[in-house]
């Protein structure tokens, strides 16, 4: 079987692309018949497995640590494709082995959701983990965060070199007290930070259940971090890097993907670390101003000549972040809220968001399948709203006439924004992820 | 599109239960509802939080408390024990309260874990819950004859019995509501509206918030004039949920 699975697996992989179907059936097939084919795979890479969990972020930050390895010259595999499951990976390691089985890269940066973190973990050990931050999100699915902190806690415990933790999300911080020390066979700990200014910004999911005007949370004494970040400016950012702070370009926008690069710097700072070279800070950086956001994050379009921005928004965190990140004012707004499976079927985490923010501009569009649970949701943060319309297609059609001469902004779930993006792509050049 | 009443016909004090502790699955949700309706039927809303360590507030009209996490539950359990009997009086004297899921089984009798612990409850409602290994997930609908058809989500692993001295809320009609077994949802007793329901509750039922509302009110002034609410958007969202996969 061993001999056969490679080349029947990217057969099955040519197959099911001309027939456009699904990204992960050919890691089905491959995994089927040949269940090591994975674990094989991976553990011949010279710098490991790095894997990258947590609730909000994951793409961003791996790509971010993608293209700063890529600029200390190392090789990677990634699973770009969004497929950020075991099947997922196995299905992109098919696309890039050569026909005798082998991975020409020096290590493989993998996004998992927590989860399937867990699967995959117990059959490749990672070197390297990174886990950004435990918040409320698919708990139809988890059921509790603190039991998807205990996920996170055991891809942590599967690590066999460094795990790089944040420190100011109070259930991703403790996992490192729950490791065994470096010395009797426990991987190393690093973390990454924010200055005190910005602890405010960034709710943990204990300080953002209360209504407007929570509290700020308490600094505590904290660990020391590799990465802080300090400051945000509109298209820079500071960050104290090894004590110093150093000001750096930024393409990324939005503060939370600009605090994921400072996790994305600690991890890849680690491995850079590991080479025969010192870390070359300034290389880093600059490979970090040139990152572009991953699709839907924050992605900005041209529609009639003005940008039209896309924000995926998959939880209370995500969406709170997404309305501090990007100011209304100037902006015709959209709002498209489905409840597929891949979005979470309960609504109840749009009454953990205020909106308070839109009240002055209103909301010009609201759509998805949803569409009148958010109208609702408006209506009691005292958001007007112009139309609402369930269908997709016919109110973004409907959006984009009706602000024309608008930037627009539009806040999506995820299979919201994959409908739109389809639609979008009609009419405006919108990058094809396979 | 939403209408604050200009006169003042009162004030109503809204007491939420343990929010820093049992706030999961947009609880906050309820709240708010009760706030802005108290003041579209023309009342003003006051609304305190009440957190483990907190001196209980004087004069509750209206109480509301949500589902928690295991970890939330064991952080306020020792401090809801020793105001069992506060909220007792309150119950028993007919002040209107909300429990949504965690403090719907934190007013029952008791909740036995699937290890077979038992962590007491402050006895207020009839009510048993047992710890099991399902989790029941996913959009439900209740049939209520006070209430006509409740919407909601519910997401829990302890199963709840009824005892004698509580009604149900309603029967369910799509999903699993109190337990696997008998088709009930939520518990209904004096003027305690407990339930399993997220969603949040009150947004899209209207019918339940209006309902404590009303009887606070009523207790307070005697009677209640009602506003007019504009549930255009409530009733919209009603239909499409209703029609939305389990």
């Amino acid at each position: 079987m061993f001999f056969f699975s490679v080349p029947l697996g990217k057969l099955v992989r040519r197959i099911t692309r001309l027939r456009g179907g699904g990204s992960a059936f050919p890691g089905l097939v491959v995994e089927k018949i040949d269940p090591g084919f994975m674990a094989r795979t991976l553990t011949t890479l010279p710098h490991g497995v790095a894997v990258v969990s947590g609730t909000n972020g994951k793409t961003t930050t791996t790509k971010m640590v993608v293209e700063l390895l890529e600029s200390q010259g190392l090789r990677v595999f990634t699973n770009r494709t969004g497929s950020n499951f075991t099947r997922g990976v196995a299905a992109a390691l098919l696309g890039e082995v050569d026909r005798r089985g082998r991975l020409h890269a020096d290590i493989a940066v993998l996004e998992l959701d927590e989860a399937h973190a867990v699967h995959f973990v117990n059959r490749v050990p990672p070197r390297y983990s990174l886990l950004l931050n435990v918040l409320r999100d698919q708990l139809d699915r988890f059921g509790e965060i603190d039991k998807t902190a205990e996920l996170l806690q055991h891809v942590a415990s599967k690590t066999t070199g460094t795990v790089v933790l944040n420190r100011e999300d109070p259930r991703v911080a403790r996992i490192a007290s729950a490791l065994p020390q470096p010395g009797s066979g426990g991987p190393k700990v690093r973390y990454f930070g924010l200055d005190d200014s910005l602890l405010s910004t960034f709710p943990n999911d204990d300080d953002m259940r209360a209504g407007p005007g929570s509290p700020v949370p308490v600094v505590q004494e904290r660990a020391h971090a590799d990465v802080v970040l300090r400051r945000v400016g509109v298209d820079d950012a500071d960050f104290e890097y090894d004590g110093a702070v150093v000001t750096t370009r930024m393409k990324l926008r939005g503060v939370y993907n600009i605090f994921n690069a400072a996790a994305a710097l600690t991890l890849a700072r680690c491995i850079a670390g590991q080479g025969s070279g010192p870390t070359d800070p300034e290389s880093l950086l600059s490979a970090l101003s040139n990152v572009a956001p991953a699709f839907g994050r924050g992605e900005s379009l041209i529609v009639d000549g003005l940008p039209l921005d896309l924000v995926l928004v998959k939880n209370p965190s995500g969406f709170r972040l997404g309305l501090k990140s990007f100011p209304a004012g100037g902006y015709a707004t959209m709002i498209a809220i489905n409840d597929n499976y891949a979005d979470g079927r309960d609504m109840s985490w749009l009454w953990d968001v205020e909106f308070d923010s839109l009240r002055n501009g209103g909301v010009d569009q609201l759509s998805g399948s949803r569409a009148y649970d958010m109208a609702l949701r408006l209506q009691y943060d005292e958001v007007p709203v112009s139309e609402v319309n369930t269908d997709i297609t016919s109110a973004l059609a409907a959006f984009i006439r009706d602000a024309k001469g608008r930037p627009k902004r539009i806040f999506c779930t995820y299979t919201a924004m994959l409908a739109i993006r389809r639609e979008l792509s009609k009419i405006t050049t919108v990058e094809v992820v396979s | 599109m939403t209408q604050e009443a200009s006169e003042n016909k009162g004030t109503i004090r809204v007491v939420q239960l343990y929010p820093r502790d049992m706030n999961i699955y947009g609880d906050w949700g309820n709240a708010l509802v009760l706030k802005r309706r108290l003041a579209w039927h023309g009342y003003t809303p006051e609304l305190l939080e009440y957190n483990v360590g907190d001196d209980f507030p004087d004069d509750a009209d209206l109480i509301v408390g949500g589902g928690g996490q295991d970890s939330g539950q064991l952080v306020i359990q020792a401090d809801l024990l020793k105001r069992g009997s506060t909220l007792q009086e309150l119950a028993e004297d007919g002040t209107p309260m909300l429990l949504i899921c965690g403090m719907y089984q934190l007013f029952g009798r008791f909740f036995e874990t699937r290890k077979g612990s038992v962590i007491p409850g402050i006895g207020v409602l009839d009510v048993e819950t047992h710890g099991t290994d399902e989790r029941l997930i996913g959009n439900v609908k209740v049939e209520s004859e006070e209430f006509g058809e409740i919407l909601g989500y519910e997401n829990h692993s302890g199963q709840t019995t009824l005892g004698p001295a509580v009604r149900a809320l309603g029967t369910t009609a799509k999903g699993t509501g109190n337990n696997s077994s008998d088709g009930q949802e939520g518990a209904r007793y004096k003027n305690i509206v407990a339930s399993y329901l997220h969603g949040s509750l009150l947004p899209k039922n209207p019918a339940i918030a209006d309902f404590l509302i009303r009887t606070a009110v009523e207790r307070k002034y005697g009677s209640f004039t009602a506003g007019a609410p504009d549930d255009r958007f409530a009733v919209l969202a009603r239909e499409h949920a209703g029609r939305r996969p389990r």
